[in-house]
C-alpha cells in the first residue's frame, strides 16, 4: 500500500483542458486530443512534459488506430518524448493519471502530460455496441449477446428487487446530472429533464431506459502535472495537489463477482485513497463518480462509504447529491449529461474537480470546495481508479 | 470470433463443464484453474447439472453486431444449484411471466450466426423448468 507521506514531493496540477463533448464530425481523434492538450499546456506554457500518457478505449476497434501514445505525442509536437497508450475501458483515464503520478512520485520524471480521448461517432450503433461488448468477458458474456448495458441492467433489476426500491428510484441521478449540465458550455445535453420524461423514456435494456444510460460521444481532456518544487514562478492559479491515487481490479464478468451489487474495485480503491489522503468520506466536498448508468451512481456512492449497502439511491431521492447537497456528484453534468467519453472520462472528471478546487467552475461552482474525489470504472467495475485532490 | 476460439470452449458451451476445487470443494464455473475461494490450484473437471434459478434478467432491444437478428432477446444471471453464477440467454419462454427466482434448466441452442456462409455458434441457454418438482 502506497503512503504519500513517505515521499518528499507533492504532485501538483499545472494545467487542465478539455473539448466540448458531442458529435465532432469535423475532428479526427488526433485533432480532438490536440485541442485538449493545447488548452492544458497553455496554462503553463514554459513547462515541457517529460512523459506522455494517452488514455483511450476504442480507437483500435472504431478508428483502426493503435499506438495512440506515439501518434498523439507526435501530433502535439512532442516528438521523441516517452509516450504510451493506456487501455482499461472506462477506467483508462484514471489509470493514465495513475501512471503519471507514479512516474513523478518515483523521482524519475519531473513533469508529465496525460490526455484522454475517445472518437466514437465514425461508426454506427451495432458496431459500437459490439466494440463496447469487448469490455465484458468475451468467452462467457459477449458471446451471449451481453454488452456493458446488459450487465448494468442485470445489476439494476436485482438492486430494485433486493432493496424493494421503487421503479423510479434511480431517476434522481439522471435529473441531477441534466440539471448540472445546463450551465456547462462543454456539455452534450445542456437541458434539464423532469421525472415525467424519465418515466416515459423508452427501454434500452430493461429496466435501463434512455435516461438511465449515458450517451457515448466524442471528446478529449488533458492534464499537465509536475512536482511541487518545479512550479513556474509566474504560475497564478490556486495550486491543486493530488493527495491520493489508487487502482483496483477484479473479474470482468458480472457472474464472477462475489456480490454483483458491490463494486469491489470502487470500494477497495476508495478505501486506499482515503487512507493515503488521511480523510474520511465526510471530508469530501464533491465526488465526480462514473455515472455511465444510474445504477453505477448508487453503487459507487455505497462503495465509497457515502451510503449503506442498498441505500445509495436515497441520496438521489433526497437531494444530497445536488451541488448544494451533502455530497455533490457530477457537478458539470457527469457522463449522463456532459456526455460519456470512454477512455477520456477519467481525465475529464479530474479536469472538472480541478476547476472546482480552483474556484473556476463558474455557475457550476460547489461552494468552498477544498477536497474533491474522482473515480472512473472500466465496464461495470472490473477496474476502478480513484484520485483525491485538494487545494 | 474465430473457429478455434469457440472450439476450445466446447465442453463449457455444450456440457456446462466447470471445475471443483480439490482443496475446499467449491464448484467453479466458468473454469478458471485457480480456486476463487481458497486461491489454490483447481483443475479437476466437474459436470454441472444445468439446473438453477434466475437471479436477474433483462431484455435487450438494441443488440450488438452479430446478435441483431435475434433481438429482442432476454439475458439472465442464473444462480446454478451448485453455487456459481452464469450469464446466459433465456429461451422457450412462451408467454410465461419472467420473475426473479424462477427455476430454469440448461438447453443447447444457436447463440449467433455470422451471415449465410458464416459460422453458426451453438452453446447453452436456459429455459423455464418444464416439470418443476
Amino acid at each position: 500500500m502506497t503512503n504519500n507521506k513517505n515521499f518528499s514531493h507533492d504532485i501538483v496540477i499545472l494545467g487542465v483542458g478539455m473539448t466540448p463533448v458531442g458529435e465532432h464530425w469535423d475532428l479526427s481523434i488526433r485533432e480532438l486530443a490536440l485541442e485538449a492538450i493545447a488548452a492544458a499546456r497553455s496554462e503553463a506554457p514554459d513547462v515541457l512534459p517529460e512523459a506522455f500518457y494517452a488514455a483511450n478505449m476504442l480507437a483500435p476497434a472504431l478508428s483502426g488506430q493503435s499506438q495512440l501514445g506515439a501518434l498523439l505525442a507526435d501530433f502535439a509536437g512532442l516528438r521523441g518524448i516517452e509516450a504510451m497508450s493506456i487501455e482499461s475501458a472506462g477506467a483508462s483515464g484514471g489509470l493514465a493519471l495513475r501512471q503519471a503520478f507514479l512516474g513523478i512520485k518515483s523521482g524519475l520524471l519531473k513533469s508529465a502530460l496525460v490526455v484522454g480521448v475517445e472518437k466514437v461517432t465514425d461508426r454506427v450503433g451495432p458496431q459500437v455496441d459490439a466494440a463496447l461488448a469487448t469490455m465484458t468477458d468475451a468467452d462467457y458474456e459477449a458471446v451471449q449477446g451481453i454488452t456493458p448495458t446488459t450487465q448494468a441492467a442485470l445489476m439494476m433489476r436485482r438492486y430494485l428487487h433486493e432493496y424493494d426500491a421503487p421503479d423510479d428510484a434511480l431517476a434522481g441521478f439522471s435529473i441531477n446530472a441534466h440539471a448540472n449540465a445546463v450551465s456547462n458550455p462543454l456539455a452534450m445535453f445542456k437541458r434539464a429533464i423532469k421525472i415525467e420524461q424519465y418515466k416515459k423514456s423508452p427501454m434500452v435494456s430493461d429496466p435501463i431506459n434512455m435516461f438511465d444510460a449515458a450517451p457515448l460521444a466524442d471528446g478529449a481532456a488533458a492534464i499537465l502535472l509536475t512536482r511541487s518544487d518545479s512550479v513556474p514562478a509566474d504560475f497564478n492559479k490556486p495550486l491543486v495537489k493530488i493527495i491520493a491515487s489508487a487502482v483496483s481490479s477484479n473479474a470482468l464478468a458480472l457472474h464472477d463477482q462475489p456480490d454483483p451489487l458491490v463494486i469491489s474495485t470502487a470500494e477497495a480503491s476508495a478505501k486506499s485513497a482515503y487512507r493515503q489522503a488521511d480523510v474520511q468520506p465526510e471530508d469530501i466536498d464533491l465526488f465526480e463518480l462514473h455515472d455511465q448508468f444510474t445504477i453505477l451512481s448508487a453503487l459507487s456512492l455505497e462503495a465509497a462509504g457515502f451510503a449503506q449497502k442498498g441505500e445509495g439511491w436515497k441520496l438521489a431521492a433526497d437531494g444530497a447529491i445536488h451541488r448544494e447537497g451533502r455530497i455533490p456528484i457530477c457537478t458539470f453534468g457527469g457522463s449522463k449529461a456532459r456526455g460519456e467519453t470512454g477512455g477520456s472520462t477519467g481525465v475529464t472528471q479530474v479536469v472538472e474537480v480541478v476547476r472546482q478546487l480552483q474556484g473556476l467552475a463558474g455557475e457550476n461552482q460547489v461552494k468552498n470546495a477544498k477536497i474533491g474525489m474522482a473515480q472512473c470504472l472500466g465496464g461495470i467495475g472490473a477496474t476502478a481508479a480513484t484520485h483525491i485532490l485538494a487545494v | 470470433m474465430e473457429i478455434s476460439q469457440h472450439w476450445r470452449l466446447k465442453q463449457q458451451r455444450y456440457g456446462l463443464v466447470g471445475e471443483v476445487c480439490p482443496h475446499c470443494e467449491v464448484k467453479i464455473f466458468p473454469p478458471r484453474d485457480i480456486c476463487p475461494d481458497c486461491g489454490k490450484d483447481a483443475k479437476t473437471l466437474y459436470q454441472f447439472s444445468g439446473h438453477g434459478e434466475v437471479y436477474s434478467y433483462s431484455t435487450v432491444h438494441q443488440a450488438p453486431a452479430g446478435h441483431e437478428e435475434n433481438a429482442p432477446y432476454t439475458v439472465a444471471l442464473i444462480r446454478l444449484d451448485e453455487g456459481p453464477m452464469v450469464s446466459a440467454q433465456l429461451t422457450d419462454l412462451g408467454d410465461r411471466a419472467l420473475e426473479i427466482g424462477m427455476p430454469v434448466e440448461m438447453v443447447t441452442r444457436k447463440l449467433r450466426s455470422e451471415g449465410e456462409r458464416g459460422m453458426l455458434v451453438y452453446g447453452y441457454k436456459f429455459r423455464p423448468v418444464l416439470n418443476p418438482a
